[in-house]
């Protein structure tokens, strides 16, 4: 099996399939610890995970929360305000300073897209991306994979639809990349405002037709329409956005039996997505939470087992018994 | 003053490059006499064996930074950084804080730069108040004062209607607008160019037809009143071919370059270095070929710098929020020798025609960008051979935001000579 | 030790389980990942024969509890641990190949402790080869191999190992 050597995880592009995969089976294991009752193994006992979120977020931040508790690490949740800029203290100055505590990993989330990239340059401990600008989301991609995985069995050969505002989504462009790096073929589906130039080349299609990509998909990955779009004009209006591109129970009628419903959350019933699909029979959004908290623990797991950037690459063959 | 003597001087105009070595006599701040061997008692000798004497380097495309923005450059630290780099005149951009749009200022500025005394600076004055494309600035009292040239630059003078006004006025007060080309709402919040490379990492893309839309536009304006517009720092193929169109239909329009748009693309942008952040974007690989095809058939007139200085801590932020602009007048030289004169885009005097002799012509400086007995006394030599590493610490700039930092040229300035005085010396 | 010393010393700690425990009444089995997992299932087979029923059998994969993770250089492989018997009130027979610091043994007592609280924990190994590091010792032993702490004792099993059974003690290769 491939060995882990990263030191951080900035998104899906740079993971190699083995990688990936890696990360998945290893949260297959992981699943099991959140079914006992004793929810707690000590495999990270006494790191310390700080979540460091430049940007509101409830559910990744607790997910992450939850699987570095899980493992028995420490964790610290920092809510830094808006910008840098209006702040008055730069992203690297706070990053600094919580390196200075001594500790041992950096969940990042930020608006602004390449943050927790200018971070893992400057420091020492891991940084995980958990969202950046509209470039990456990666372990959104690997929980999304990860319950694919789990529902159909595999990714090779899957179609997979993914709909809504391309332009604005990195959980778009970390699938993007996940499922095409497993073999599975994308399309993507949205207005024409929202859909970001040459995204063809990054090897995947584009179509306006919804109910093409209903028919043919193994996999819909709705995504969530934010309402401002509307205000900086990219849609004429919400209500024409969710008659032509709003997934209900009436455009699923032509699609397989086995077809998946996924959705990054939080939802936003009756837009982009009816509540009779959400708690529907395709709908899989539920267990993409769980998933998420296992998928996590993998992560977490895998960059915190290296002891440091300059030795992390040496292999030791020996045994331990 | 001093007399200089510089001897053995391989002298290259934009015409051509001398066979035989020369020697040039400086007096008064005139180019006095050149001629193959001239003795004198009281001159200072300069020996210029191995090396070439070029005209005095001209910028047309400068950021000072003065008034508001002394932490990142002065008059007096930008003169060095210019001098440095090779240049005897600079024209200086108005984006200043309160920006260049009454004469006050453009006296001010003068003053210093006098004072200072390394390079000759000609202050741009603003097209609109404020910058703000509502109403038209004193153009006249601005060109008496001692603007060749007004300009927006950082905005484009967007409104059509307020740009045909400044273009007839300004033809009647004896200066020419230099145009920043771009639509600010197709360019809004944009940090990078639009393509593959904005859509992979997520950042806002500024498209090329933003610069585009503004170029047709005013070669439209240009054909329709005879009034001549100068485009600011080009990034685009399509430009270059609308402006070739419009050249060879007569138009009076004239066209800039800066390094960095025929070096760099937009490729780069993925390390997230806010030094690749520039306004215009860097573009693509095909720009950058179309850039030096430009230069090459005389579509582009002028390189010019865009100097554009920034303090660290102002460029160390997330791509999205740093400032747009890195610095070029120390490395602007070595660029165009190592990227277009070594790789055979441009010849030595087509380099001369494209830093001096045009920039000369385009900016209405009568006795400068030639060689010539009776002309100023600027002049630039330099070693085409010697190579060298850009080194942060060595900028004499204020500010260090260059994107060529641990790059290795080939060309260097050994001397400048601004009025018959010798401004640089490595 | 060979196939047949090997198949011998199974036979005769499943005799030994039983015995101790009088029959297979609350006795389970968990052995540890992997070879303690194909020993687990070959004893209980024998518990079988022996006694004419299976006792049930989990699988336990220590990585998490491990007190080396820090230090361990590229990433041990964590697999899912299969229990899906309440341990709580029963007696417990864990299993592994070989016996040696007793560090393995800690961390799935911990673990084991996570799931419930048996009412007793015994230790079956193939081999004891000493060096204790933990106050730890087994209740059942296959074959007590004396070595020195710098050799590899390697246990062979078909199941996992795809070549015939065997324990081999190995010198290090000599670092330099």
């Amino acid at each position: 099996m491939t060995e882990w050597t990263r030191h951080d995880l900035l998104n899906i592009r740079d993971l190699s399939r083995e990688e990936i995969e890696l990360v998945l089976e290893t949260a297959k294991s992981f699943q099991e610890v959140s079914r006992r009752d004793v929810k707690k193994v000590p495999a990270l006992r006494g790191k310390t995970v700080v979540l460091l979120f430049f940007e509101p977020s409830t559910r990744t931040r607790i997910s992450f929360e939850l699987a570095a508790k899980r493992l028995s690490a420490d964790t610290l949740s920092v809510t830094a305000g808006g910008s840098s800029v209006s702040k008055g203290e730069s992203l690297l100055d706070t990053a600094k300073n919580i390196e200075a505590m001594n500790v041992d990993l950096i969940v990042v989330r930020h608006a602004a897209s390449g943050a927790p990239k200018i971070i893992a340059d400057a420091l020492g401990p891991s940084v995980i991306n958990a969202g950046d600008g509209c470039q990456a989301h990666p372990t959104q991609a690997l929980l999304d994979l990860f319950t694919v995985k789990e529902r159909l069995g595999r990714i090779e050969g899957l179609k997979v639809g993914i709909i809504g505002d391309i332009l604005h989504s990195r959980v778009a462009r970390s699938n993007l990349w996940g499922f095409t790096k497993l073999g599975a073929k994308v399309t993507l589906c949205g207005p024409p405002t929202l859909m970001p130039r040459d995204v063809e080349q990054l090897g995947v299609r584009v179509t306006y037709d919804l109910k093409e990509v209903v028919a043919q998909s193994d996999v819909l990955m709705v995504l969530r329409l934010q309402k401002e779009r509307q205000q900086d004009k990219y849609l004429p209006s919400i209500r024409e956005y969710a008659r032509l591109f709003g997934i209900n129970k009436e455009k699923l009628k032509s699609a397989k039996k086995e077809l998946l419903v996924l959705h990054p959350g939080p939802i936003n019933r009756g837009v982009e997505i009816s509540a009779d699909v959400a708690d529907g029979e395709h709908s899989v959004i539920l267990e993409q939470v769980t998933n998420g908290v296992a998928v996590r623990m993998a992560v977490l797991y895998l960059l915190l087992g290296t002891k440091s950037k300059a030795d992390g690459e040496e292999k030791d063959g020996s045994a331990v018994s | 003053m001093k007399i200089l003597l510089i001897k053995n001087a391989i002298i290259v105009n934009s015409k051509d490059i001398a066979s035989k070595p020369q020697d040039i006599l400086l007096e008064n701040g005139r180019i006095a006499k050149i001629a193959p061997s001239i003795s004198t008692k009281e001159a200072e000798i300069i020996d210029a064996k191995g090396k070439l004497v070029l005209p005095g380097l001209i910028d047309l495309h400068v950021h000072l930074r003065t008034p508001g923005q002394e932490h990142k450059e002065t008059v007096e630290t930008g003169s060095r950084a210019a001098a440095k780099g090779g240049f005897t005149s600079v024209f200086c951009m108005p984006n200043t804080n309160p920006v260049i749009d009454n004469a006050s200022i453009v006296e001010s500025i003068k003053k210093e730069a006098q004072c200072v005394g390394l390079v000759n600076v000609y202050p741009v004055g603003a097209v609109t108040k404020g910058q703000k494309c509502e109403e038209l600035t004193d153009i006249w009292e601005l060109a008496q004062a001692g603007c060749p040239a007004i300009s927006d630059d950082g905005k484009a003078v967007h409104n059509s209607q307020l740009m045909r006004l400044a273009l007839e006025y300004s033809k009647m007060a004896g200066v020419f607008i230099i145009q920043h080309c771009e639509d600010p709402c197709l360019s809004h919040r944009g940090v990078m160019n639009e393509g593959l490379v904005s859509t992979t990492l997520g950042l806002k893309g500024w498209p090329e037809v933003a610069e585009t839309i503004i170029v047709a536009r005013d070669i439209e304006l240009a054909r329709y009143l005879k009034a001549r517009v100068h485009f600011a720092h080009m990034s685009c193929g399509r430009s270059i071919e609308l402006i070739r169109m419009a050249k060879a239909k007569g138009i009076p329009v004239t066209a800039e370059v800066c390094p960095h748009h025929f070096t760099l693309t937009d490729d780069l942008v993925r390390s997230f270095d806010t030094n690749y952040k520039v306004n215009p974007p860097l573009r693509t690989a095909a720009d950058v070929a179309a850039m030096k095809e430009g230069l090459a058939d005389g579509t582009i007139d002028c390189i010019t710098t865009d100097h554009a200085p920034h303090a660290q801590e102002e460029k160390e932020l997330e791509f999205d929020h740093a400032p747009f602009g890195m610095i070029g007048l120390e490395t602007s030289l070595a660029l165009t020798i190592t990227e277009l004169v070594e790789k055979k885009v441009l010849t030595f005097p087509q380099l001369v025609e494209k830093m001096s002799t045009a920039p000369a012509r385009v900016g209405g400086l009568a006795n400068k960008g030639e060689i010539r007995e009776g002309l100023d006394a600027d002049i630039t030599i330099i070693d085409p051979k010697k190579e060298w590493v850009v080194r942060k610490e060595e900028f004499a700039s204020k500010s260090h935001n260059s994107p060529f930092v641990g790059r290795t040229l080939k060309g260097f300035v050994e001397t400048t000579i601004c009025g018959g005085k010798i401004t640089y010396q490595a | 030790m060979d196939k047949e010393a090997i198949r011998r010393a199974i036979m005769r700690i499943a005799h030994e389980i039983v015995e101790k425990n009088k029959g297979t009444e609350e006795l389970c089995l968990v052995g540890i990942r992997t070879r303690g997992v194909t020993l687990a299932q070959r004893i209980n087979a024998c518990i079988e024969s022996i006694e004419g029923g299976r006792a049930p059998l989990g699988i336990l994969d220590i990585t998490l509890y491990r007190d080396d993770l820090a230090d361990t250089r590229g990433k041990p492989v964590v697999h899912e641990t299969q229990i899906d018997f309440d341990i709580t009130g029963k007696k417990i027979v864990l299993i592994d190949d070989v016996l040696f610091t007793g560090r393995t043994i800690r961390a799935a007592l911990d673990a084991l402790v996570d799931f419930g609280r048996p009412a007793s924990i015994q230790l079956a190994v193939l081999i004891d080869r000493g060096h204790r590091e933990l106050p730890i010792r087994a209740d059942f032993v296959g074959k007590n191999i004396p070595t020195s702490p710098s050799q590899n004792v390697k246990v062979v099993l078909s199941e996992s190992d795809n070549a015939e059974d065997e324990v081999l003690v190995e010198n290090a290769e000599k670092k330099s």
